[in-house]
């Protein structure tokens, strides 16, 4: 059946791998190759969605090399994705004739008929009606191959998701080719919107947790109420969700669990937890590790009190989450060569949210210009909160009282 | 921008590497800075592609289709589909500085990562500023290290210093002489030597071209060296050494980097001035030099310059390359 084969690549073309077939229905059409040979023609497939088109297509023939390795073996490597089954025709052509499709094929015509051979003249318009598009690739690294040819991706980057970092994620793509915008995405989108996430936000929330998508809407919606339950106010969850996309994917007693650590390990009053909570929504989504291992860090090795700590918690909630080794060289050149005593760093403690250059580079050109006067009780007093968090310009004119040009020629004999 | 930037992103510049950075550190952020900068200009994108779509002819009663060329709506180069345009650069780094040394650090991006081989090949030397500290040794030269010896330090003063440090300067006359595998005997030579232009275009040990001391307040010295094939743990070493010579010891608080061939401090980008413009126009001013000297320096024989810049041996004060008063180290 080779030219069979050859065939059926030119054919397939035609239709662009659109709907699901069958193999005798695939074998009537044949006959009828030039005039019924139109895109457009598998308008709404009724499909199931676990095989890839070409898979089944192709199971009765066999076929030539060319389509056959390639996409049968979808287990193997992460970059294939098999071509979406749920395509509507790409391309608005309203001017095409849709011919009536005869169902009810039955597999007896399949060895009855007249072999067609390529090099058989056809007429004119027999010719100008084989559309010989390139194929869809059945197997891709990327999404840009299939995004005009599929109405979820079509949507979703008008919606502002980003394609190109979803599709470093193999099974995130594979997920997003087979859904429906209509059945499935479009329940999702309401529901998010309804939370309160504005539609410029959607779409960077969505190239976080895609995940959403394969979550059930009634479980969503029970966090939502329990969230709720918790006193936590609706534009409360909608920034939280904004700030911390993966929050909706986790379960109430997840939730539950994390929002009692929290409670326990800092003692706070209820409201206080909630409002932490709400300015770093990430400390319910990330691991609890390192947040009790920095509780460790401040008590045991750093040497605050517990009252000392909540108040810095609650100014710079980033603490909990900060890397200890940063948190330690940080206090240890603040505390030791800075010689700021404990107290005072307790009411910055943006310090330990600045980068550590920033604050040894700083310091030493006031030390060198004899202006490091970090003791609120003495003349020309620094606080430390300006120290690090004021632009480098406005640092020089009036912290050190010296030009920015003087400030780069210090930076260059350190 | 885009890939106009890119065009003008060929060539050498110098970095001003702080210290307690890495230089790998240095070299992935200068990327990523670059990488921002090339990726924030907007790229044009074709909204339409050409497709040949069956339509009726125009003009015929019948249902006559035929194929004519329409311009439809695609989202193949949409920004969210197609990606950044620039994901990496090729940067190459010239002489390395350990973590604790600071100073001029030669990057070279694109085409001019082949001038940092000629750079290597030329064989030019470097200034540093080394400052030590009388009165204990440590094990890896370092102020922070293990200590492993304290001692006394009045008996030192800033002649028998100088007097050390001329005989090191000597004894590595020597070894340059040697190392430059060159007959002195012969006339050219011994011209080459004269005018400072002497020295090895190979592989050869740390050779220090020249040496003083710029400050001495004990238990603290300033020294400046000109050296060449050296690594920063070497220099410490020197130090190290300098203090036993002196009956006492020594150790390395700060080096500094203060020339790499033909890039001085002045051609240093500090680090607020690691984005895409800086770099562009530090590559372009630099361009002309670089090209000048690499060509006068691997062109061998008497026509090349002096390869130890503007270091005239019997002017006194500090060097240029200091700037401020320097400061004691902590």
């Amino acid at each position: 059946m080779a030219m069979l084969a050859q065939q059926i690549p030119r054919w397939l073309n035609s239709i662009k791998l659109s709907s699901f077939l069958t193999a005798m229905q695939l074998r009537k059409c044949f006959p009828r190759a030039g005039k019924t040979l139109l895109p457009g023609f598998f308008a709404q497939p009724q499909l199931s969605s676990d095989d890839c088109f070409l898979r089944s297509g192709f199971k009765t023939y066999r076929t030539s090399s060319v389509w056959n390795g390639s996409q049968f073996t979808n287990s193997s490597s992460q970059e294939i994705k098999c071509a979406p089954n749920t395509l509507l025709p790409s391309v608005n052509e309203p001017s095409q004739k849709i011919p009536s499709f005869d169902s009810e094929l039955s597999l007896e015509g399949l060895d009855d008929l007249p072999p067609l051979s390529p090099l058989q003249p056809i007429s004119e318009e027999e010719a100008v009606q084989i559309i010989a598009d390139p194929a869809l690739p059945p197997s891709s690294f990327t999404l840009r191959d299939y995004v005009d040819h599929s109405e979820t991706l079509k949507k979703l980057v008008l919606l502002g998701v980003d394609l190109s970092k979803i599709e470093k994620h193999p099974d995130a793509a594979n997920l997003l080719l087979r859904l429906d915008f209509e059945k499935d995405i479009k329940q999702i989108l309401l529901f998010l919107k309804d939370l309160g996430i504005e539609d410029n936000q959607l779409g960077t929330f969505l190239t976080k947790n895609y995940a959403i998508f394969s979550e059930d809407l009634e479980n969503l919606k029970t966090r939502v109420a329990y969230l709720l339950s918790k006193n936590f106010s609706k534009v409360d969850i909608a920034q939280m969700v904004r700030n911390a996309p993966f929050l909706l994917s986790f379960s109430v007693e997840r939730l539950d669990n994390r929002l009692g650590f929290f409670q326990k390990e800092l003692e706070l009053s209820v409201k206080k937890t909630r409002d932490l909570v709400i300015r770093l929504p990430r400390l319910l989504t990330g691991s609890l590790e390192p947040v009790k291992e920095n509780m460790k860090v401040y008590r045991l090795e750093l040497g605050f009190k517990h009252n000392e700590i909540q108040h810095m918690i609650t100014k710079i909630p980033k603490m909990l989450t900060a890397s200890k080794r940063k948190v330690t060289e940080t206090f240890d050149y603040v505390h030791n060569v800075m010689c700021i005593p404990h107290h005072i760093i307790v009411k910055f403690p943006q310090v330990f949210n600045s980068r550590l250059f920033k604050v040894k580079e700083r310091h030493l050109f006031l030390a060198y210009l004899g202006r490091a006067q970090y003791d609120p009780g003495k003349p020309n007093y620094i606080s430390l909160d300006k120290l690090v968090s004021v632009p480098d310009e406005i640092f020089c004119e009036e912290m050190a009282k010296a030009s920015v040009q003087d400030f780069e020629k210090f930076l260059k004999t350190l | 921008m885009g890939l106009d930037g890119l065009a003008r992103l060929h060539g050498l510049f110098a970095a001003y590497k702080p210290p307690g950075l890495k230089w790998k550190h240095l070299r992935d952020t200068v990327e990523l800075q670059l990488l921002k900068g090339l990726n924030a200009g907007k790229r044009p994108a074709s909204e339409h592609r050409v497709r040949f779509l069956l339509g009726p002819v125009e003009g015929s009663e019948e249902k006559e289709l035929t194929l004519t060329a329409t311009s439809v709506p695609t989202l193949i180069d949409h920004p969210l589909v197609r990606g950044p345009a620039f994901t990496s650069l090729k940067i190459g780094m010239g002489h390395r500085l350990d973590a604790q040394a600071s100073g001029v650090l030669v990057l070279g991006v694109g085409r001019g990562r082949r001038l940092l081989t000629d750079m290597y090949n030329a064989h030019l030397t470097k200034d540093y500023t080394v400052h030590g500290l009388l009165g204990k040794a440590t094990d890896d030269f370092c102020e922070d290290g293990r200590l492993v010896e304290k001692t006394t330090y009045d008996h030192v003063t800033r002649e028998k210093l100088e007097r050390i440090l001329s005989l090191i300067q000597g004894s590595h006359q020597k070894a340059l002489v040697m190392y430059s595998n060159v007959d002195l005997q012969t006339q050219e030579a011994y011209e080459m030597a004269v005018s400072g232009v002497l020295r090895p275009m190979n592989k050869s040990p740390m050779l220090v071209t020249g040496i003083r001391c710029l400050q001495f307040a004990p238990p603290e010295f300033l020294l400046e060296v000109q050296c060449m094939h050296e690594t920063q743990k070497q220099l410490r070493r020197l130090v190290h050494e300098i203090g036993l010579e002196l009956k006492s010891t020594a150790v390395c608080t700060q080096v500094r980097r203060t020339r790499d061939g033909f890039f001085t401090l002045d051609d240093a980008l500090l680090r607020t001035q690691w984005d895409l413009p800086s770099i562009q126009d530090a590559i372009q001013s630099a361009a002309p030099r670089v090209a000048a000297e690499l060509e006068n320096n691997l062109r061998p024989g008497l026509g090349t310059q002096p390869f130890s810049p503007g270091w005239p041996w019997d002017s006194e004060g500090p060097s240029s390359a200091l700037g401020l008063e320097s400061h004691a180290g902590h």
